[in-house]
C-alpha cells in the first residue's frame, strides 16, 4: 500500500491477531486510512458500483444454479419454473439477468472514465490492462449465461459466436468443435457453459483482487491527472478513504441500485428480446439473429469487413476487426504518447475523444438493425457503411489519433497540484 | 448435412436475413390498446383474467397447449380464481372442479398394479392438457402449420399484448393480388400477412359465465389478459414490492446524501 501503515491494534484480540494475520491491518489500509485524491467525481464512482454488482451476480447466480437444470429437454422449462414456482424466483431471476445489464453499464462507464482521465497511463498500465482481461472475462462469461436459457436467441447466438471461430484458418473448424463438444450447438456445449458460466465469476473475481492491488500502489488517479504530491504536501491532496469516500460511493450506488430497481421491478424484460422467451430449435432460424445489447458494437465491427483484405477473406477479417478492437486495448498504454493524462488539458484531444463516444453509440445502433437498411431511411445510406466509417474511426483514434495527437497538439495550463486545483488558488 | 444446413442458416441470418413478406402490403403495426395492468401501478382485472380462460378453455384449447401452467396456478396468489378462504390454491374449490373435469391419463408413468397408465380425474397439481400428443399430431391436424404453446406468447412477441389483441381482431378480406394457399388466411398483423390458423373469435361463438356479451373484441381483449397472466402471474407482487423497495431506496439516499454533505461540509473539494 502507498505509505506506512498507520494501522493501531484497538484491543488485546487485534493485537494478537495482528502478529499472526495483519488481516485487518490489510482492510484499515486499503479501505478505511487509504489517501485518496480530495478532488474525484462521481466518475470514480462505478469501480465500487461494479464491486457490488460483481456481488450481485454471484449471488443470485448460485441461487439460481440450485434450481436450472443444464438439459436441452428441461433448461429452458426449469428457468419458466424458477420465475413461477420458486418462491422469490422471479425477483432472483430479474436480478440476475437485468444485473448483466447494469454491470455492462458500470463497466463501459468505468472504462470510458479511464479513456477521459487516462487512467491508463503509468504507472496504472498493468491496473488497466488487468481491468481488459476482467472485460474479456465477462464478455465470455455473459456470452455463456445468455445460452443457458436455451431460448431461441440462446441458441443461435451461440451458433453465430461459435461459428466465428470456425473462420480462424487451418484449426478453426477442429477448435470449434472441440468449443461444441460435438457437431453442432448441443447438450455438450449446454453443460460445459453452465460450468464455466459458474467458474468464471470466480476468477473474474480474483482478478478484481490484483485490480485493486494495483490500483493501491499508485493510488488513485484524478480528474485533473495530476500526482499525489510527495511528503507532507501530499496529505493537502488526499484525504483518507472512509469517511469521505465510503459515503460518496455509498450514496452513488444508492442512485445506482435505484435506476436498477426500476428495471427489475417495472420492466424485467424490455432488455431481453422475445425470441428467447421461445424454446431452441434447431430447425428454425429466428428472422434477425441479435446478440445481448452489450456486445452490439463489436458486432457491427465483425459485419463491418464485408470485403476480402489481401489472403484474409471477408468473414476471417471481421473475427480479427472485431478481436482487434478489444485486443488493441491492451496496448493503448504505449499508443497515446501524450504525457497529459486528463483530457481536460487536452483541447484537441477532447473532441476526438467526444467523437470516439459518439462512435462506439453509434456501433452499437448499426449492431442491432440491418444492415442493409438505409440510416433514417437515406436511401443508398446503409448501416452497413455508417458501420464501416466508424469502424475506421474507433481504430484510428486508437493508431492514429492519440500517438500524433500527443506529439502535435499543445496542452492547455495546468494547475500547480491538486490541492491548487481545489481551491481555484492557481487560476493564472 | 445438417450441419453445413444449419452453418448456412447462420451465416444467412448473421447480416443478411431480410423478413420475407409474401405481399405487398406491409405488416401493419399492431393497435396501441389500453390494458388495465399497463404503467407501474397496473393490476389484472381479475374478471377479464376470469373469462379470458372461458375463452381460452373453450376455443384456443383445441388447437393450443400451455405446458408451463398447472390448474392450481388458476388459484394461486394474482390468479384468476385466487381466495383468501384458500391460501393453498390445492384446496381451492374452483380449482379443483375446473382440474376434475378432465378425465385423462395425465402421466404416462403413472400406472396401475397390471402396469397400465391409469385414467382418472385431474388434480389442481396437473398440467393443463395438451390437444395433441406431440407436433407432428398437431400439424397433421393443423394442414401443416403448428399452433404454438401460448403459456408464453405474450412475451414471446414483440408489441405483446397489442399484437396478440391486434391479430385476433385483425382478419381481413384477402386482397386481391395475394396468392393465399389453401388453408390460409389473410390477417396483415401477421408477418407475411398469411396465417394458418382460421380466425378463432367470432361474435358470440361462447357465452360468457358472467353474462358479458361475447363480442369479438370483448374475447380478443379477455384472452389476451389471460395469456398476459399467464406469461408473468408474479406482476401484481413483483410491481408491490418494487414500490416498497423504491421508497426504501429512496429514503436510504436522502440520509447518506446528507451525511455527504455533513462529512465534506469543511473539505474544499
Ligand atoms: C383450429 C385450431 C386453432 C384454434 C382454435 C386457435 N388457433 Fe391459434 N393458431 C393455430 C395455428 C395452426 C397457428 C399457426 C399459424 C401459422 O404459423 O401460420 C396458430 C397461431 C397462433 C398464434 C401465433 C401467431 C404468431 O405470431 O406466430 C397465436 C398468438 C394464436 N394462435 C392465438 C390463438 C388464440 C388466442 C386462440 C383462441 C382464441 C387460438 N389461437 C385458437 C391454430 C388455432
Ligand atoms: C468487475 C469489474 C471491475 C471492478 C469491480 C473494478 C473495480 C475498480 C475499483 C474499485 C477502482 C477504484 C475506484 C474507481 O476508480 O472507480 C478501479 C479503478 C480502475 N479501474 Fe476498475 N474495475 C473493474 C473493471 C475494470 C475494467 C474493465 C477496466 C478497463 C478496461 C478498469 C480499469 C480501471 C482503471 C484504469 C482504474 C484506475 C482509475 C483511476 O484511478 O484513475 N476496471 N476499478
Amino acid at each position: 500500500m502507498s505509505g506506512p501503515s498507520t494501522y493501531k491494534p484497538g484491543s488485546g484480540v487485534e493485537k494478537w491477531l495482528d502478529d499472526r494475520l495483519p488481516i485487518i491491518r490489510l482492510g484499515y489500509d486499503s479501505f478505511v486510512d487509504f489517501p485518496t485524491p480530495r478532488n474525484l467525481n462521481y466518475w470514480w464512482t462505478f469501480g465500487g458500483i461494479l464491486a457490488v454488482f460483481l456481488m450481485i451476480q454471484i449471488l443470485s447466480g448460485i441461487v439460481l444454479a440450485m434450481h436450472y437444470v443444464a438439459h436441452e429437454d428441461y433448461a429452458f422449462d426449469s428457468v419458466q419454473r424458477i420465475t413461477r414456482d420458486v418462491p422469490f424466483g422471479w425477483l432472483i431471476q430479474s436480478m440476475h439477468a437485468n444485473g448483466a445489464s447494469f454491470f455492462f453499464v458500470a463497466v463501459y462507464l468505468h472504462m470510458f472514465r479511464g479513456l477521459y482521465y487516462g487512467s491508463y497511463k503509468a504507472p496504472r498500465e498493468i491496473l488497466w490492462i488487468l481491468g481488459v482481461v476482467i472485460y474479456l472475462l465477462m464478455m465470455a462469461t455473459g456470452f455463456m449465461g445468455y445460452v443457458l436459457p436455451w431460448g431461441q436467441m440462446s441458441y443461435w447466438g451461440a451458433m453465430v459466436i461459435t461459428n466465428l471461430i470456425g473462420a480462424l484458418p487451418f484449426v478453426g473448424d477442429a477448435i470449434r468443435e472441440w468449443l461444441w463438444g460435438g457437431f453442432s450447438v448441443g447438450q455438450a456445449t449446454l453443460n460445459r457453459f453452465f460450468s464455466l458460466h459458474y467458474l468464471l465469476p470466480f476468477v473474474i473475481a480474483a482478478v478484481v483482487g490484483l485490480h485493486i492491488w494495483a490500483l493501491h500502489v499508485p493510488g488513485n488517479g484524478n480528474p485533473v491527472g495530476l500526482d499525489v504530491r510527495k511528503g507532507d504536501a501530499g496529505k493537502k491532496d488526499t484525504l483518507p478513504f472512509h469517511p469521505y469516500y465510503t459515503v460518496k460511493d455509498g450514496f452513488a450506488i444508492i442512485v445506482y441500485l435505484m435506476i436498477f430497481a426500476v428495471f427489475v421491478f417495472f420492466l424485467p424484460t424490455v432488455l431481453g428480446h422475445a425470441d428467447n422467451y421461445i424454446e431452441a430449435n434447431p430447425l428454425s432460424t429466428p428472422a434477425h439473429i441479435v446478440p445481448e445489447w452489450y456486445y452490439l458494437p463489436f458486432y457491427a465491427i465483425l459485419r463491418a469487413i464485408t470485403f476480402d483484405i489481401g489472403p484474409i477473406d471477408a468473414k476471417l477479417g471481421g473475427v480479427l476487426a472485431m478481436f482487434g478492437a478489444i485486443g488493441i486495448l491492451f496496448v493503448l498504454p504505449w499508443l497515446d504518447t501524450s504525457k497529459v493524462r486528463s483530457m481536460r488539458y487536452r483541447p484537441l484531444t477532447r473532441w476526438f475523444f467526444i467523437f470516439f463516444v459518439v462512435a462506439a453509440l453509434g456501433l452499437g445502433w448499426c449492431g442491432a438493425v440491418n444492415p442493409d437498411d438505409y440510416v433514417m431511411g437515406i436511401t443508398g445510406f446503409k448501416f452497413l457503411y455508417l458501420g464501416q466509417f466508424l469502424t475506421f474511426y474507433y481504430f484510428a483514434y486508437f493508431i492514429v489519433v492519440l500517438p500524433v495527437l500527443g506529439i502535435i497538439e499543445k496542452p492547455k495550463e495546468r494547475p500547480a497540484s491538486i490541492e491548487a486545483a481545489v481551491l481555484g488558488t492557481d487560476k493564472a | 448435412m445438417k450441419m453445413t444446413r444449419i452453418f448456412a442458416a447462420a451465416i444467412a441470418a448473421l447480416g443478411f436475413a431480410g423478413t420475407a413478406a409474401a405481399f405487398e402490403g406491409e405488416q401493419h403495426a399492431p393497435h396501441e390498446h389500453h390494458w388495465h395492468h399497463d404503467g407501474p401501478f397496473g393490476t389484472y382485472d381479475t374478471q377479464a383474467v376470469q373469462r379470458g380462460y372461458q375463452v381460452y378453455q373453450e376455443v384456443c384449447a383445441s388447437c393450443h397447449s400451455m405446458d408451463l401452467m398447472r390448474f392450481r396456478n388458476l388459484g394461486q396468489q394474482g390468479g384468476p380464481f385466487a381466495s383468501e378462504e384458500f391460501p393453498n390454491p390445492n384446496d381451492n374449490l374452483i380449482v379443483m372442479q375446473i382440474a376434475a373435469s378432465y378425465t385423462r391419463v395425465w402421466d404416462q408413468d403413472e400406472v396401475n398394479d397390471d402396469g397400465d397408465p391409469v385414467e382418472r380425474p385431474g388434480l389442481p397439481s396437473d398440467a393443463f392438457p395438451a390437444p395433441f400428443a406431440n407436433e407432428q399430431m398437431a400439424r397433421a391436424s393443423n394442414g401443416g402449420a403448428y399452433p404454438p404453446d401460448l403459456s408464453l406468447i405474450v412475451k414471446a412477441r414483440s408489441h405483446g399484448e397489442n399484437y396478440l389483441y391486434s391479430l385476433l381482431t385483425g382478419y381481413e378480406e384477402a386482397p386481391a393480388d395475394s396468392h393465399l394457399a389453401p388453408g390460409q388466411y389473410y390477417n396483415p398483423y401477421f408477418p407475411g400477412g398469411a396465417i394458418a390458423m382460421a380466425p378463432p373469435l367470432a361474435d358470440g361463438i361462447i357465452e360468457y359465465a358472467d353474462g358479458t356479451e361475447a363480442t369479438l373484441e370483448q374475447m380478443a381483449e379477455d384472452v389476451t389478459t389471460f395469456l398476459s397472466w399467464a406469461g408473468d402471474p408474479h406482476m401484481e407482487t413483483r410491481k408491490q414490492m418494487g414500490v416498497m423497495v423504491l421508497i426504501y431506496l429512496l429514503i436510504f439516499a436522502i440520509l447518506v446524501y446528507l451525511a455527504y454533505r455533513q462529512v465534506w461540509a469543511n473539505v474544499k473539494h
